[in-house]
C-alpha cells in the first residue's frame, strides 16, 4: 500500500504534464490541489472510498503510454450488427490509422487544437478528478459536427486500455455539435488484459440549438479497473440530450454525469443500469440543473446487485428560480440478490421555482416472490424465472438505447449474466 | 389421480389445514366451498407448492407421486395447474414469451418437441377462442393493466395452453360479472375430459351453475366437514354456512 500523501500521489503526473495548454493545466492543478483526492468525509464521496482504492491499487503514478493494436483487435471488439463510424483509442490516444468515420465529422487530436475551450463545460472546481484530468491529460480528441448535420449512424468511441503494474490513463473528449445537428455516440472500453489501471476520463459535450445528441456508455472492463468519469453537457433551446450508462464490471467505478439545461424547451434524459457481482462497486452521481423555464428532465437508474457488490446512486435535481414550468422526473430502483450486497441511494431535489412538476422515488428490495411463484407455477424453472424477471427489470433501461445493434449487444450481455451468474 | 391424506399445513406457525382427506379421480369435478378463512385458498396454494406454507403432517399423492416433494415448477410440469385468485402483474415480461417458455418447458418434461414460433402461434390462436381473449392483450406485458375479468380469462387461457391433468381454480369467479363468468366457465367446460380433473374453490354457489360439480365439499376450520353432490351447494346458497358451523360445533361439544 502506498504511504504517499494526497498531494504526492499524483505529483509525478502533475509534474510530467505536457507543455501545452499551460494556463488551463495550471488552473486544473490549482483546483485539484485545493480539493485533494476525496476522502470519506467528503460528502460527495462518502460511500465510495476512491482515494483508498487508488492508493491500494495503483502502484505507478505515471501515465500509461499508447500501445499498438491491430485491425483484428478492433474487429474483435466491435459487436455484431454495428454499422457506423469507429474512432479507436489506446490509453486515451487517438489512432487515426485504425479509425474510419463519416466525413461529415471533423476529428482532431486535442493537442492540435490549442484554442479549444476545454474546461468551459466540465469545470475543475466541481470535482477534483476534473481538475486532475485538466492538469495532466495527455491525449484526447475533439469531434465537431457541422450545423444541420445528421450523422445517421452512431459514432463508436472504442478505447483499448492496457497498463503496466497499475498506471493512470487520463482521456479527454470534446464534442461540439452545431445547431440542428444530430448524432449518437457509443463509448465502449476494452481491457487488453486483467491488470489494474486507473482511468480518469472527462467528456465535455457542447450541444447547439435544436440539436439531438445521444451518449451511450458501456462499462464492462476488467475486474481490477478503477474508473472515474466526468461527463457534462450544456443543452440549449429545443435540444434533446440522452445518456444511457450501463455498468457491468470493474473494481470501483464512479460516474459523474452533469446536464445543464440552459435553453428553454429542451430535454435531458439520464438512464442507467448497473448489474453487479463479486465486489464491484459502482457509484452514479447525476446532476441536472434546470436554469430556464419550460425544460424537462427524465431519469431512471436501475440496479441489480449480487454477491458483495455495492451500488451508489445520488441524483441531484436543481430547479432554479427562473425555471418555471419545469418537468423533472427521477426514479431509482434496486434489486438486491444477496444479503451482502449494499445500495445507497439518495435523491436530492432543490427547487426554488414554484410552478413545476417534479417527482422522485427510489425502491430497494428483493425479487418479487409472488411474481416468481407465478412463473414457477406455470412450469418455468426457478433460475429461468428469476432471469426473466430480472431481465424485464433491466430492460426498462436498455430500451432507451436508440441504436439497435448496441441495444441488442447490451441485452445479450445482460441476458448472459442473468442466465449464468444469478 | 389425487389422494390427500390427513393434510395439515400452517403459515408462520399458525395451523390452517387440520387434517384434510380427499380423493379425486380422473374425469371428476370437485367443488370446495366454505366460509371465509376456512382454508380453501390455503389448500389450493399448498397443492400448487406455495413456499410460505409449511406442511406439518399428511401426504398428497398425485398420480402415485409424492406431490409435496416437488418444486412448484415440477408440479406444473406433472400436470397441476393453479388458476390464481389474484393473478400477478409482471411488467416487462411479454405474455407471449412467458407462455412460450412455459409451454416448452412443460413439453420438454413430457418428452415432446418444443414448439417453434409458427406452431406456437397457431396453438395460441386456437386456444384464444376458448376464452374469447383478445390478441391485443397477449401482446402486452403479462397481466399488466388487465381488468379483473381479463386476468381471469388469461388464467383459463394459460390453462388451455398448458393442458393440465388437475386444474385448481382458486376463486376464479370472484370479481367477475355474469357475462365474464359464463365465458370463463364455458372455457373450463370445454377443457374437461375423462382424463383430467378439476377442483373449483369458491365461496358462492353461482359458479357451480356453470361448472357443474360431481362432488361438493365444505371446508371449515381446516377440515372437510361435509361432502355431498351439487345439491349441497344449493343448500348452502339457500341457508348460508351457519348451520354447518352449528353442526360442527354441536358435534364437538358432544
Amino acid at each position: 500500500m502506498s504511504t504517499l500523501t494526497t498531494q504526492d500521489t499524483f505529483n509525478s503526473i502533475l509534474e510530467s504534464a505536457p507543455k501545452n495548454f499551460t494556463e488551463l493545466r495550471s488552473k486544473g492543478k490549482a483546483q485539484y490541489l485545493s480539493q485533494g483526492l476525496p476522502a470519506l468525509k467528503d460528502e460527495e464521496y462518502k460511500f465510495t472510498p476512491i482515494r483508498k482504492k487508488i492508493e491500494q491499487t495503483i502502484s505507478r503514478f505515471e501515465l500509461a503510454k499508447s500501445f499498438e493494436v491491430n485491425a483484428l483487435d478492433v474487429k474483435a471488439a466491435i459487436f455484431a450488427g454495428f454499422e457506423g463510424s469507429v474512432l479507436v483509442f489506446t490509453n486515451g490516444k487517438f489512432i487515426p490509422e485504425l479509425s474510419s468515420y463519416d466525413t461529415t465529422l471533423t476529428v482532431n487530436e486535442i493537442t492540435d487544437q490549442p484554442d479549444l475551450p476545454l474546461g468551459s463545460i466540465a469545470k475543475a472546481e466541481k470535482d477534483p478528478f476534473v481538475g486532475l484530468n485538466q492538469a495532466g491529460f495527455q491525449d484526447g480528441i475533439a469531434i465537431s459536427l457541422p450545423k444541420k448535420s445528421k450523422i445517421e449512424k452512431p459514432v463508436l468511441l472504442l478505447s483499448f486500455y492496457k497498463s503496466n503494474e497499475g498506471q493512470v490513463i487520463q482521456p479527454r473528449i470534446w464534442i461540439e455539435a452545431g445547431d440542428f445537428a444530430e448524432a449518437s455516440f457509443i463509448d465502449l472500453s476494452v481491457s487488453m488484459d486483467d491488470s489494474p489501471y486507473f482511468v480518469n476520463k472527462v467528456v465535455e459535450i457542447k450541444g447547439g440549438v435544436n440539436s439531438q445528441l445521444n451518449y451511450y456508455r458501456l462499462q464492462n472492463e476488467g475486474k481490477h479497473v478503477i474508473e472515474v468519469s466526468n461527463t457534462e453537457t450544456d443543452i440549449r433551446e429545443h435540444s434533446r440530450f440522452t445518456s444511457v450508462n450501463v455498468s457491468l464490471s470493474g473494481d470501483m467505478v464512479r460516474n459523474n454525469l452533469n446536464l445543464n439545461l440552459i435553453g428553454s424547451n429542451s430535454e435531458g434524459n439520464m438512464y442507467g443500469l448497473y448489474l453487479l457481482n463479486g465486489k464491484t462497486h459502482v457509484d452514479n452521481h447525476t446532476n441536472v440543473d434546470h436554469t430556464i423555464p419550460h425544460a424537462e428532465s427524465n431519469e431512471l437508474y436501475k440496479g441489480i446487485l449480487a454477491d458483495q457488490s455495492r451500488g451508489v446512486f445520488n441524483g441531484k435535481i436543481f430547479v432554479r428560480q427562473d425555471a418555471q414550468k419545469t418537468n423533472a422526473f427521477q426514479q431509482n430502483n434496486n434489486i438486491l440478490l444477496s444479503e451482502d450486497a449494499i445500495v445507497n441511494t439518495k435523491p436530492q431535489l432543490e427547487i426554488w421555482a414554484d410552478d413545476v412538476k417534479c417527482s422522485h422515488g427510489c425502491t430497494t428490495g428483493q425479487l418479487d416472490e409472488e411474481a416468481l411463484f407465478y412463473l414457477r407455477a406455470r412450469g418455468i424453472d426457478k433460475t429461468q424465472a428469476k432471469g426473466l424477471l430480472l431481465y424485464a427489470f433491466a430492460g426498462e433501461v436498455l430500451e432507451h438505447i436508440g441504436d439497435e445493434s448496441f441495444r441488442e449487444y447490451c441485452i445479450a450481455l445482460v441476458g448472459d449474466r442473468l442466465g449464468s451468474k444469478f | 389421480m389425487l389422494s390427500i391424506k390427513n393434510l395439515h399445513a400452517s403459515i408462520e406457525g399458525t395451523p390452517i389445514l387440520r387434517g384434510i382427506n380427499l380423493e379425486i379421480k380422473a374425469g371428476e369435478v370437485h367443488a370446495i366451498m366454505g366460509p371465509n378463512g376456512s382454508g380453501k385458498s390455503t389448500l389450493a396454494s399448498v397443492l400448487a407448492g406455495r413456499e410460505e406454507y409449511e406442511v406439518t403432517e399428511g401426504e398428497v399423492l398425485f398420480q402415485g407421486k409424492d406431490l409435496l416433494e416437488l418444486a412448484p415448477e415440477e408440479r406444473a410440469r406433472e400436470g397441476v395447474f393453479l388458476a390464481f385468485q389474484y393473478p400477478v402483474e409482471i411488467p416487462g415480461v411479454s405474455s407471449t414469451n412467458f407462455l412460450r417458455t412455459a409451454v416448452n418447458q412443460v413439453r420438454e418434461h413430457r418428452g415432446l418437441e418444443p414448439l417453434d414460433a409458427v406452431k406456437f402461434l397457431s396453438l395460441m390462436k386456437e386456444k384464444m377462442k376458448l376464452v374469447e381473449i383478445d390478441q391485443k392483450l397477449l401482446s402486452r406485458a403479462l397481466n399488466e393493466g388487465f381488468s379483473g375479468g381479463e386476468k381471469k380469462r388469461n388464467e383459463i387461457f394459460q390453462m388451455a395452453m398448458l393442458e393440465p391433468k388437475l386444474s385448481i381454480l382458486d376463486e376464479t369467479d370472484s370479481g367477475l360479472d355474469i357475462d365474464a363468468l359464463k365465458v370463463v366457465s364455458n372455457g373450463v367446460n370445454q377443457l374437461k375430459s375423462p382424463e383430467n380433473a378439476t377442483i373449483v374453490v369458491t365461496h358462492y354457489q353461482r359458479l357451480l351453475d356453470y361448472i357443474v360439480p360431481d362432488f361438493v365439499h365444505v371446508l371449515y376450520k381446516g377440515q372437510i366437514v361435509k361432502s355431498g353432490t351439487k345439491d349441497l351447494a344449493l343448500e348452502l346458497e339457500e341457508k348460508g354456512y351457519d348451520w354447518i358451523k352449528e353442526e360442527v360445533e354441536s358435534k364437538a361439544t358432544v
